[in-house]
């Protein structure tokens, strides 16, 4: 039981450590799926460059969605960007933080599915295989330039009647690989030099108020869950109460009295939690001031008292 | 009892992690259940069609209806959409949270039986095999065939053995083009779906930010003022039990009282207990009177004061306050809300 308390604690205290935990699932995600993908070119003129740059694109762009979607952040620093000022005043720096934060995180799992794409090719001869310029390769150069396309479209099956037997078609291949592993490493390593000068460099400029944008961050983040967990708390008391009361309206003939007095030291003590607010009414208004005014952030009135 | 409290406590607060580990089970057990089904494309020139579109949109219809099934709040949900206002007003913003809520969570296996379908590939091939083009895939130079024949012929496409139309058009060529098309849409399929459930999810805390923080705490309401109404009537069943057996017992022992003296004096403090967790409703009258009563006219969302003058005046009152609070903070630190 304890070990579960840590656990959740851990999990909790440290939103950071689960952010890192599902971009990081989502990049494993991401290769798993390219790896599970059943690639099948058309080896048709002019639906190979769409399938290949399709498959290219389109997955990165749902993956970056599934980034900004599963991240629990995004939807903390959206309310924080609309909400009504109220007695709170809005930084910007949090926000601009808290946005970058999330972009670097959503960012990842697309350039994985891009990177790994790249250095294993397939998408790249696909799109490009009748792009080539058939001069080069001994096969293709004595064809007509109608067949000649119809041919180099066809390069990246290698099961086709045409191409089963055609050394031409290897070196094309290779050629395009070539290409590809080039363009997929080169990537990775422009990437991981800005990613290297980032971190390296960012102390130099605005430390101080990047440490301010990180706590306030951090604050907004745990405010809402605490927030989150007292309303769960207090609807727990306050339908302990209903219930109750209910039961208590039920007994009109018994003496209340001697049967309640043990409820009653309950009630005084969950009286006491509810905080005085015993209805429909005090509720929704509880929660629409939470909304429209978020209190302002000195809590010394309260330590003082 | 306080671990179970606190088991019980933990996976209620952490109930959205919990049907969200529930629909992600889903959408792993449809991909599996597509893995697992064997594809049988009939190669008939009109039962193709049916075959394969039933494959592709069956299932999901299926997926979608057991999401609802097995989801708990579908029962919390109805109850509270049919039960008769009685001093509790009805809010409509409340009941269709619930139901958006459960919409959303019942989606998500059958969009992934879709898109697996789609990237697959298999469905939409068995479905349009009939629709090729013929005059730009094909060789021209084969001798044209009636419409039923070539129909016919290109039905076989999925079934490799049996296909006899190599000269018409070679089968790898028809099957990449289909494939090629049906992983276009199922990525498409993917992406739109992606996009709506990312705007759903921002558009929410740009207008109805404060309409939902009220939805969301009243559909909580609802779900845990249900289950402590069954855990008091549960409780409240278990000392109806004991005192009605006891008072059994005593009857049956008044006969005999010279050997049965002594259990009178052990019941007392059992008896006084169980009489104490009664509330007062010691008949069957008056309990079928209170459950008939909690669903015709559940009690307005209003606690009243204690109106007993009497209860001020006990010590007890006084110290019980300063104890209780801490252990309940340490509980409430545990709660999120995934």
């Amino acid at each position: 039981m304890d070990r579960f308390r840590m656990i959740f604690q851990y999990f909790q205290s440290n939103s950071e450590s689960v952010m890192n935990g599902i971009c990081g699932l989502l990049a494993l995600a991401s290769v798993k799926m390219y790896n599970s993908f059943d690639f099948s070119c058309p080896c048709l003129p002019q639906y190979n460059m769409a399938y290949g740059l399709g498959i290219m694109f389109v997955p990165p762009i749902v993956l970056f969605l599934c980034g900004l979607i599963l991240n629990r952040q995004s939807l903390v620093m959206l309310e924080e960007w609309r909400r009504p000022q109220g007695c709170r005043k809005k930084d910007l720096a949090v926000i601009r933080y808290m946005f970058a934060s999330i972009m670097q995180r959503a960012m990842v799992a697309p350039i994985i599915w891009i990177v790994v794409t790249l250095l294993d090719g397939k998408c790249l001869i696909c799109a490009f295989s009748d792009s080539v310029d058939p001069g080069k390769f001994a096969g293709f150069a004595n064809t007509s330039l109608v067949q000649v396309h119809q041919l180099l479209a066809k390069v990246p099956c290698k099961d086709d009647e045409l191409m089963r037997n055609n050394t031409a078609r290897k070196a094309v291949s290779r050629y395009l690989r070539c290409w590809s592993q080039a363009l997929g490493w080169s990537i990775l390593l422009i990437l991981i030099l800005a990613a290297f000068l980032a971190r390296w460099l960012r102390p130099c400029f605005n430390q101080a108020t990047l440490m301010q944008a990180r706590h306030w961050s951090n604050y907004i983040d745990i405010e809402q869950k605490i927030f989150e967990e007292t309303c769960c708390e207090h609807s727990r008391l306050f339908a302990h109460k209903c219930i109750l009361h209910f039961f208590e309206s039920m007994q009109q003939e018994i003496k209340l009295h001697s049967s309640s007095l043990p409820k009653e030291r309950e009630g005084a003590e969950e009286e006491d939690l509810l905080q005085g607010i015993t209805d429909q009414e005090k509720v929704n208004k509880l929660l629409r001031t939470w909304y429209y005014e978020k209190p302002p952030l000195d809590v010394s009135k309260v330590t003082q008292r | 009892m306080d671990k179970f409290r606190m088991i019980f406590q933990f996976l209620q607060s952490n109930q959205e992690s919990f049907m969200s580990g529930i629909c992600g089970i889903m959408a792993l057990a449809s991909a599996q259940m597509y893995s697992a089904f064997d594809f049988n494309c009939p190669c008939l020139p009109h039962y193709n069609l049916a075959y394969g579109l039933g494959i592709l949109l069956v299932p999901p219809l299926i997926l979608f209806l057991l999401g609802f099934v097995l989801n708990n709040n579908v029962s919390m949900l109805a109850e509270e959409w049919r039960r008769p206002q009685g001093q509790r007003g009805k809010d409509p913003a409340v009941l269709r949270y619930m139901f958006c809520s459960m919409a959303q969570r019942a989606m998500i296996a059958p969009v992934v039986w879709v898109s697996v379908t789609l990237l697959d590939g298999k469905c939409i091939i068995c479905a349009f095999c009939t629709s090729v083009p013929v005059e730009t895939l094909g060789n021209a130079s084969h001798p044209s065939l009636s419409q039923r024949e070539m129909e016919r012929v290109l039905a076989r496409i999925p079934c490799r053995e049996i296909y006899d139309g190599q000269e018409l058009i070679t089968n790898e060529v028809a099957t990449r083009y289909l494939r090629c098309i049906s992983q276009a849409l199922g990525w498409c399929f993917v992406l739109l779906m992606t996009t709506l459930a990312f705007l759903v999810r921002s558009l929410r805390p740009c207008f109805t930010q404060a309409a939902f923080l009220k939805s969301r705490y009243w559909s909580h309401y609802i779900d845990i003022e249900r289950k402590l109404f069954d855990e008091t009537c549960t409780e409240h069943a278990k000392s109806f039990a004991k005192v009605c057996i006891q008072q059994f017992f005593e009857g049956m022992s008044t006969d005999l009282a010279a050997t049965h003296c002594h259990q009178p004096r052990e019941a007392p403090t059992d008896a006084e207990e169980a009489a104490r967790k009664l509330l007062g409703i010691t008949d069957q009258g008056t309990m079928n009177m209170a459950l008939k009563s909690w669903h015709r006219c559940k009690p307005p969302l209003h606690l009243h004061p204690p109106a007993l003058p009497g209860s001020n005046g006990w010590a007890g009152a006084g110290q019980a306050p300063t104890q209780p609070p801490a252990p309940r903070r340490e509980i409430a630190a545990y709660y999120s809300r995934v």
